[in-house]
């Protein structure tokens, strides 16, 4: 029987808490929204493609982005926030190329439409611009081992998988997520952290991607 | 008051060791809370719990009040009016008042936090008394329309502080400080939400002499004229029209609030000869507001404004389907037609009301997401850690923070 592979590194699981900073900017139409979104901080983007994950995780296992939401409920530009809905956004590695994938999105629908641009949202129903502040600190739990990490994974919070999966990859820029780097470079399992980079963590919810990276991680422990 | 363990099982034992790990890097720092009243309202009920909380996870918290005279709290009451956009007219003698009062509690108070959290206009220009320490005002009020006149008076104190805080995307200005959104929240184990006894439920229905013969309409809420009374009658009236049922207007008064007794004069005129219509001034009494939200079939919130509208979140905790007006805090928390029924007007509520009524299935599903929805945004555990996060970002500016 296969005996567990020692880390080399341990694995320290932190955690990641959210508080929304208000900008007090705010876009009534498409061409004010495009104008905002370019100017905005990173920080505003990152919240915007990310807020429906933590807010609504027992909702949907496909969460839309604000800016899709906005488009097609208050705007009733179905199309356009079809395809700002469909962005992949496993594809990109830093906000800076998220945010000029949506800027091109919207300026390429606009010219194709421009009656588009006419198109006020009722008052009350401006889309507000607002920041991700994230504040990461370590938890008390340390992986040794595949065994240890998946022991961890079932009772760790949805913030810390959260964190590890979403953020360390696109915001934090570091190409990958937190679990396969460590599986990777610590356990030298690289078909199991190729296994779990692969995953679209965006189609899940998040208590349905800690059940799946469960079941990922548990296959590769030997009984 | 319950304890912090006693929440893990409803939100779950990571949030509470998430809580515990804030509270440790706030070690060493004094939290010194201040506003104008201890009873009646959001804002006191919020501090009753958050208080103690802080403090047994460590955090060193108090609680302050200003003081102030019949004529001060009139004029804030007209502040807070015009701030939700009433066309009110606000003298000077108004502003003077305001100052004058302003100034006898900046020189009465012993200020001592590390940060002094100042909940609410009325204690606002104690932002004189500013050190070395970090400020923050907490608005609980809809100011996405302010009267400029009142705003800009406010403005000249608003912008010494160090952050502002409010509870929806829209009540946001553009301020020379930051800006933070924390929503309100409901306690799952207080008096007003925890779990009743069916029991407990029959005797508050007993004492207000409230049959359950047939279908109940509830409004909690104090008399004040933006939770719209007579609306909520005349919704009644349509409903009753179609459907036989009863009505609950409920609430207390507030010791800030002068003019609820006008107001609840003037419901009761409107509801005068229709034995149906129960008009309730409670006491500060918890247990019997939860126990007639649990005993209604459908409840109503049908406010011209609101800060944040917590007796919604109430009464979705209760799993109970409710029809609610689109304004202020309230559309984050119902998702129309997923967890309860946005209405703009008497039309729309009884419509919305009726469908409730005719389509228990319906009702029963819209009460259940809500509940759901309650329970991962809304509850106080949440709150507790946005306000712990809130308290260290004063001393992080930056948008990641590593703590």
């Amino acid at each position: 029987m296969p005996e567990l592979t020692k880390a080399k590194e341990p694995f320290v699981f932190y955690t990641r808490l959210h508080l929304s900073e208000l900008t007090g900017l705010r876009a009534s139409t498409l061409g004010q929204l495009l104008e905002l979104i370019k100017e905005v901080n990173g920080s505003c983007i990152y919240q915007h493609t990310h807020r429906f994950l933590q807010q609504h995780q027992h909702l949907s296992p496909e969460p839309p982005n604000d800016f899709a939401y906005w488009i097609t409920d208050v705007l009733g530009e179905d199309e356009l926030g079809e395809k700002l809905a469909s962005i992949d956004l496993t594809q990109f590695t830093t906000i800076r190329s998220l945010r000029e994938a949506i800027t091109a999105t919207i300026a390429a629908y606009l010219d194709k439409n421009p009656l588009a641009k006419v198109r006020f949202s009722k008052e009350g129903e401006e889309f507000h611009f607002i920041k991700s502040v994230s504040f990461v600190l370590p938890t008390n739990y340390v992986a040794y081992d595949l065994k240890d990490f998946m022991d961890i994974l079932e009772k760790i919070s949805i913030d810390s998988i959260y964190y590890h999966i979403f953020e360390a990859r696109l915001r934090l820029e570091r190409n990958t997520n937190d679990f396969s780097n460590w599986i990777e470079t610590s356990i030298g399992n690289e078909k199991l952290a190729k296994e779990i980079s692969r995953l679209d963590p965006y189609t899940f919810t998040l208590d349905g991607l800690r059940n799946k990276l469960i079941k990922i991680v548990k296959r590769k422990i030997p009984d | 008051m319950a304890r912090i363990e006693e929440y893990i099982p409803i939100v779950g034992q990571p949030v509470i060791d998430d809580l515990r790990l804030l509270a440790e890097r706030l070690k060493g720092k004094v939290v010194q809370n201040i506003n104008s009243t201890s009873v009646g309202g959001g804002v006191a009920e919020i501090l009753h719990r958050m208080i103690p909380f802080l403090k047994e996870l460590g955090v060193d918290a108090h609680w302050d009040l200003i003081k102030g005279g019949e004529q001060f709290f009139e004029v804030t009451k007209k502040f807070h009016n015009t701030l939700h956009g009433m066309p009110i007219e606000i003298s000077q003698q108004d502003f003077d008042i305001f100052l004058d009062t302003s100034r006898m509690n900046a020189e009465e108070i012993n200020i001592f936090g590390d940060i002094v959290f100042v909940h609410d206009p009325q204690p606002l220009a104690l932002i004189r008394n500013k050190a070395k320490n970090k400020w923050i005002w907490r608005c609980h009020i809809d100011v996405s329309e302010p009267n400029q006149k009142v705003w800009r008076f406010l403005r000249s104190f608003i912008d010494s502080y160090d952050a502002a805080v409010f509870s929806a995307p829209a009540f946001s200005q553009k301020l020379p400080i930051r800006q933070f959104l924390i929503s309100p929240s409901i306690d799952p184990l207080s008096d007003k939400n925890k779990e009743l006894s069916q029991e407990s439920i029959n005797s508050v229905l007993k004492k207000y002499n409230l049959p359950k013969d047939k279908p109940i309409i509830t409004q909690i809420s104090r008399f004040d004229r933006l939770k719209d009374p007579l609306g909520v009658i005349e919704t009644y009236k349509q409903v009753k029209r179609h459907i036989d049922c009863r009505l609950v207007l409920a609430g207390g008064g507030a010791s800030d609030d002068p003019e609820s007794a006008e107001v609840l004069g003037e419901v009761k005129e409107a509801a005068k000869g229709d034995p149906d219509i129960h008009i309730l001034l409670l006491a500060q009494n918890d247990i019997e507001v939860n126990a007639l939200q649990r005993a209604s079939t459908v409840i109503l919130q049908k406010s011209i404004r609101e800060g944040f509208g917590l007796t919604v979140a109430e009464a979705l905790w209760k799993a109970k389907p409710v029809v609610a007006s689109n304004v202020g805090g309230i559309s984050l928390q119902i998702a129309h037609k997923y967890s309860g029924l946005l209405c703009h007007s008497v039309e729309g509520a009884s419509f919305a009301v009726k469908q409730l009524l005719s389509s228990p299935d319906y009702a029963r599903r819209l009460g259940e997401n809500g509940r759901e929805h309650i329970k991962n945004n809304f509850l106080i555990t949440r709150h507790l850690k946005e306000y712990m996060l809130l308290f260290l970002s004063l001393y992080y500016p930056e948008d990641i923070v590593y703590l």
